[in-house]
C-alpha cells in the first residue's frame, strides 16, 4: 500500500489521526517543574546504621503502604509513590501547601501512653544522670558543652532546686560541696576563670534544671523544666550511652509547649515509665474537631477493644496519677486522671493551633504510625507561579524557534523547505502523540529536548535535500535525482538517529524526574523525525513531482 | 541558494592549527579545573544535586538586595545568596549540614526570612535539598552514563563502520566533551542534572555529526578509482560534500537554541548555554578532529605493524 502516493496518504493520515486522538484523549500531563508540586525521596532514618540492608528495605515496603494510605486520605491526584531499593519515592503535584504535604508524609505519627513516675521516684534521678555523665565526660568536654563556665550560677540554681524537690532534706555530701563551691566563686565573677579549675561543676545535668521558675512546676510531678538555651546540651548529656543505661527503667520525653517566663522561655522534660502501656496501634479512629470550652482543636481517638481493656485497667490503678500522651517522641499532654477511661481519649492542640493541623494529626493516627522515623534523602519543591511562567517562556521559546527554522529552511529550499516544514509539523503533532501516549509528563527539559529535537529533526530534511541537489547537479533527471538523494541520504540518517537514540535511552536510565522528561522527549522525538522525513517528506514530494514530467525542474 | 556549494577546502592539511587551537582550549580548561580545586574545593561549581544541600529560590514582592537577604540568612558564614534573573527573584544555596538533615536546612532559610521581612514579603518558587547519599550516587552514575555512552556508540560504530571510524568518533567526542567540561569549570557554570543531560546531548549532537561526515568517507571509499586517491584528499572531498549541511544544520540548531537562551526559561538558560557551546564545539570536532584522527589512525594502523593496541595510538591522535 505505500507504493502508490494514495497508500502513502492513507498511511500518513491514520498515523497523524493515532497521534492527534492520544493526544486529544489523553492530554498532555505536566511535569512537577511544569505543574508545581513537591518530590520526596525518602530514607529510614538510622544514624547509627545499626539496620541491615534487608531491615531497611524490609522497613520502606511498609512506610510504603503507610504512606499511600495517608496520601489516598489526603486526596492528592494522581500521586506517584513508588519504591526504589530501600527509598521511598513519593511525587505529589499541583498541592498548594508543600510543607503540610511534607510533615504529612514525614510524620512518624507514633503514638504512646505512658504513666509519669511520681515526684517521690524522680528525686534520686538527677544524681543518678549527673553521677553518670561526670563518669563519662571528660572535664574538658563538658568545658566544651559550657557545663563548667556557668558552674557558678548553676550550682546556685541546682542548690534552690534540691530545696525545692527535696524539700531541703537529705541533701547529700556531693551536693553539699557543690554549694560551697559555688558560693565561694559566686562571690566575684571576675575569677570565673579560675573557679572552673578550682570548682569543677559537680551537677552537670542538675544544674540545667530550672524548676523555680515556674509556680505550676509542683503541680506536674515527675517533671523538670529546661532553658530553652540549654536544651541542646541537655539532648548531648542524656543522649550518652552511659548515662542511657543509667536511666534503664524510665523514659525522659520532652513536652512540646514551650513555657516562657521573663527573656527566656523553658521547655518541660517529663520522667515517664519505660513503657507504655497502650500504642497508636490500638486506635480505631480518630477525629478533629472543636472544643468549644478551651476553644482550640482536639484530636478525639477512639481505642479499639483490647487498647480500651488495657487502657481501662492502667487508668483505673492510676487515679490521681499523670499520665503522658507521647507523639513520636514528644509529650503533648500529661493530664491527671481523674476517673478510669476506656475507649476514649483527646489530644489538646494547644491554643492558636490551626484547625488544619489537627485535622492531618487525625488523619496520620487513622492512617496509622510509619513503621520507623524516615528522614529525607532529596527533595524538589515547586511553586506553582514559577511552573506557570516556564511553561509561557517555554512556548514563546518554541514559537520563535520554529519560526527562525521555517525561515531558514523557505530561504534555502524553497518549495522543497515548503514540503519539508509540512513534514515537520506532522512530526510536532506524533511527537505530542507519542508523549501523551506514553503518559510522559511534559518537563522544563522536555520542552528543551523538543525544541532542540525540531532544530535536530531538520537534519534529516537537510541531509536529503543537499543529497537530491548533488544529484541535479551531476545532469540526473529530477525523479531519478529525488530517488537517489533518499536513497543515498539513507544511511547517514539512520547511523546518526541509531547513536543519538543510543545516548538518549541511556539518560533516560540515569535520569530522575526533569532528566528522564527530556531523554523521554527526545527519543519519541528521534523516531518520528525518522518517520517524518523518510516517509512524509519523501510522500510530499511525490505528490509535488506527480503534476511534472521527468525532466521539469524542481524547487531545491 | 546554496552555500559552500563547491568548496575544496584543504582541511586535513590544516589540522595541526586546529590541534593547537584544541590543545591551548583544553589546557584552559583543565587550568581552571585545577583553579577551582584550589579556590573552591571542586573541579567543578557542582550544584545541590551533586554535592548535596539545599537551594531555595524565592521571589520578593518588594524589592530586596542580595546584602540584605544574605544579613538575614547569617551575614558571611550563611548561605550563598545570588541574584537570579530578573523582577526580584533569588537564588539562596546552603551547604550539607553535619546530621546531613536538608528539610531542616530549608526550614530554616525559610523561617529566618519570614523572620525578616514578613511571611507574605517573598515567594518560594522552588526548592531543592539533596542529602549526601543522593549526591554522591549521582556523580557516580552520572560519570557511568558518559562512559556507557562512550562504549555503546564505539561498539555500534564500530558494527556499522570499521573500528577506526568507531575510534576517531570517540576521540572526537572525548575531545567535544573535555572541552565542554573544561568551559563549564572556567566559567564555574553549575553543574546540576539538566547540565549533565546537555552534556549528554552534545555527545548526541556531536556523533551525530561525525557520522554525516564518516558515512561520506564510507561511501567515497567505496566508489571506483578510490583506492588510487590519497586517504587525505579522499577525506577532505567528504568533508567539503557535506559542508552545506553542516552548516545548515547547526544553523537550524543554534536558531532554536538562541531561541531558548533568549527567551526562554530562567531556569534553563545554563542548559541552553551549554548546549549552544556544544553544538559549535560538536560541528568544529567533526571536521578538525574527528577527520583528522581517522586519517592519523589510518596513517598508524596502515604501516607493517596493524596489530599494535590501537587505544595508543588514538591518545597520540588527540591533540593535548
Amino acid at each position: 500500500m505505500f507504493k502508490t502516493i494514495r497508500g502513502r496518504v492513507i498511511a500518513i493520515v491514520l498515523v497523524c489521526a493515532a497521534a492527534g486522538y492520544q493526544l486529544w484523549s489523553q492530554g498532555l500531563s505536566l511535569g512537577l517543574d511544569l505543574q508545581g508540586g513537591i518530590h520526596l525521596a525518602l530514607e529510614v532514618e538510622d544514624p547509627d546504621g545499626t539496620l541491615t540492608p534487608e531491615a531497611r528495605v524490609d522497613a520502606i515496603a511498609q512506610a510504603e503502604t503507610v504512606v499511600r494510605n495517608r496520601i489516598d486520605q489526603f486526596g492528592v491526584e494522581e500521586p506517584i509513590i513508588q519504591r526504589n531499593g530501600d527509598r521511598l519515592i513519593v511525587e505529589l503535584a499541583g498541592i498548594d501547601d508543600p510543607d503540610r504535604a511534607r510533615e504529612l508524609i514525614n510524620q512518624q505519627a507514633y503514638l504512646e501512653f505512658k504513666l509519669v513516675r511520681p515526684a517521690s521516684d524522680i528525686a534520686n534521678r538527677v544524681n543518678v544522670i549527673d553521677r553518670a555523665v561526670l563518669a563519662e565526660f571528660s572535664q574538658d568536654s563538658l568545658a566544651a558543652l559550657g557545663r563548667l563556665v556557668e558552674a557558678s550560677e548553676a550550682a546556685q540554681d541546682q542548690a534552690e532546686l534540691e530545696g525545692l524537690i527535696f524539700g531541703g532534706a537529705g541533701n547529700d555530701s556531693t551536693s553539699a560541696s557543690d554549694s560551697t563551691a559555688a558560693a565561694e566563686s559566686a562571690d566575684s565573677t571576675a575569677q570565673a576563670d579560675e573557679a572552673e579549675d578550682e570548682a569543677p561543676n559537680l551537677s552537670p545535668f542538675g544544674s540545667l534544671l530550672n524548676n523555680d521558675i515556674d509556680p505550676t512546676a509542683g503541680q506536674v510531678p515527675g517533671s523538670f523544666l529546661v532553658a530553652e538555651s540549654d536544651y541542646e546540651v541537655a539532648n548531648i548529656l542524656l543522649g550518652n550511652a552511659r548515662v542511657r543505661t543509667a536511666l534503664r527503667d524510665v523514659s525522659l520525653h520532652w513536652a512540646e509547649e514551650l513555657i516562657p517566663a521573663g527573656a527566656t522561655s523553658y521547655r518541660r522534660l517529663y520522667v515517664l515509665d519505660e513503657d507504655a502501656f497502650v500504642t497508636g496501634d490500638f486506635l480505631n479512629d480518630a477525629v478533629a474537631t472543636r472544643d468549644m470550652q478551651i476553644n482550640e482543636p482536639i484530636v478525639n481517638f477512639e481505642f479499639s477493644r483490647a487498647g480500651g481493656r488495657e487502657f481501662g485497667r492502667v487508668t483505673g490503678a492510676n487515679v490521681g496519677n499523670s499520665i503522658a500522651i507521647i507523639l513520636d517522641g514528644i509529650v503533648v499532654s500529661a493530664p491527671t486522671v481523674r476517673s478510669r477511661i476506656t475507649t476514649q481519649g483527646q489530644i489538646e492542640m494547644g491554643p492558636g493551633t490551626p484547625m488544619e493541623e489537627a485535622a492531618d494529626l487525625a488523619l496520620v493516627l487513622r492512617a496509622g504510625a510509619l513503621p520507623v522515623p524516615l528522614e529525607i534523602a532529596g527533595q524538589s519543591e515547586v511553586g506553582p507561579s514559577l511552573g506557570q511562567d516556564s511553561i509561557d517562556q517555554g512556548e514563546i521559546a518554541g514559537l520563535v524557534g520554529i519560526m527562525l527554522v521555517l525561515g531558514i529552511m523557505i530561504v534555502y529550499y524553497k518549495m522543497a523547505g515548503l514540503l519539508a516544514i509540512g513534514a515537520l509539523a506532522i512530526y510536532v503533532l506524533l511527537v505530542l502523540g507519542g508523549l501523551a501516549g506514553f503518559g510522559a509528563n511534559l518537563t522544563l527539559p522536555g520542552i528543551a529536548g523538543l525544541i532542540l529535537s525540531i532544530g535536530m529533526a531538520v537534519d534529516a530534511n537537510v541531509l536529503i535535500f543537499e543529497r537530491i541537489r548533488e544529484e541535479l547537479l551531476a545532469g540526473r533527471a529530477t525523479r531519478t535525482a529525488v530517488e537517489e538523494g533518499f536513497g543515498n541520504a539513507f544511511s547517514a540518517i539512520l547511523d546518526a538517529n541509531i547513536t543519538t537514540l543510543i545516548t538518549a535511552l541511556i539518560l533516560f536510565q540515569f535520569g530522575t524526574g526533569p532528566v528522564q522528561g527530556f531523554a523521554v522527549t527526545l527519543s519519541i522525538g528521534i523516531v518520528a523525525s525518522f518517520f517524518s522525513a523518510l516517509f512524509v517528506t519523501r510522500t510530499f514530494f511525490l505528490i509535488y513531482l506527480s503534476g511534472k514530467k521527468g525532466s521539469d525542474p524542481i524547487s531545491i | 541558494m546554496r552555500i559552500f556549494g563547491n568548496a575544496a577546502y584543504r582541511f586535513i592539511e590544516r589540522r595541526k592549527t586546529a590541534y593547537v587551537l584544541s590543545s591551548v582550549a583544553i589546557l584552559a580548561g583543565i587550568a581552571g579545573m585545577i583553579l577551582n580545586i584550589a579556590s573552591i574545593g571542586a573541579w567543578q561549581n557542582y550544584g545541590v544535586d551533586f554535592e548535596g544541600g539545599v537551594m531555595v529560590q524565592v521571589t520578593f514582592s518588594e524589592p530586596a538586595t542580595t546584602g540584605d537577604i544574605r544579613a538575614a540568612l547569617g551575614g558571611a558564614s550563611g548561605p550563598d545568596v545570588t541574584e537570579f534573573g530578573s523582577d526580584g527573584a533569588f537564588i539562596i544555596r546552603a551547604e550539607q549540614t553535619a546530621d546531613g538533615n536538608i528539610d531542616a536546612s530549608r526550614e530554616e532559610i525559610q523561617a529566618s526570612l519570614a523572620e525578616a521581612f514578613g511571611e507574605s514579603a517573598f515567594l518560594i518558587d522552588r526548592s531543592e535539598g539533596v542529602g549526601p547519599k543522593i549526591g554522591a550516587e549521582l556523580q557516580r552514575k552520572a560519570a557511568g552514563a558518559i562512559l556507557l555512552s562512550f562504549l555503546l556508540t564505539l561498539i555500534y560504530i564500530a558494527i556499522r563502520f570499521e573500528l577506526r571510524f568507531g575510534m576517531a568518533a570517540v576521540i572526537a567526542t572525548m575531545h567535544d566533551i573535555l572541552v565542554t567540561l573544561g568551559f563549564l569549570a572556567l566559567f564555574r557554570v553549575e553543574i546540576s542534572l539538566p547540565t549533565v543531560a546537555a552534556i549528554l546531548t552534545i555527545v548526541g549532537y556531536s556523533l551525530n555529526d561525525t557520522i554525516v561526515v564518516f558515512d561520506r568517507v564510507r561511501e567515497n571509499m567505496a566508489k571506483k578509482g578510490a583506492r588510487k586517491r590519497s586517504q587525505v584528499d579522499l577525506v577532505n572531498q567528504s568533508i567539503n560534500e557535506t559542508l552545506p549541511r553542516t552548516i545548515l544544520t547547526s544553523g537550524t540548531t543554534l536558531a532554536v537554541l538562541m531561541a531558548l537562551l533568549v527567551v526562554g526559561p530562567a531556569v534553563i538558560r545554563d542548559f541552553s548555554l551549554v548546549l549552544i557551546l556544544g553544538v559549535l564545539i560538536g560541528t568544529y570536532s567533526s571536521i578538525f578532529v574527528a577527520s583528522p584522527a581517522l586519517i592519523e589512525i589510518q596513517k598508524r594502523m596502515g604501516e607493517s605493524k596493524p596489530k599494535r593496541e590501537p587505544v595508543e595510538h588514538a591518545k597520540d591522535a588527540i591533540p593535548t
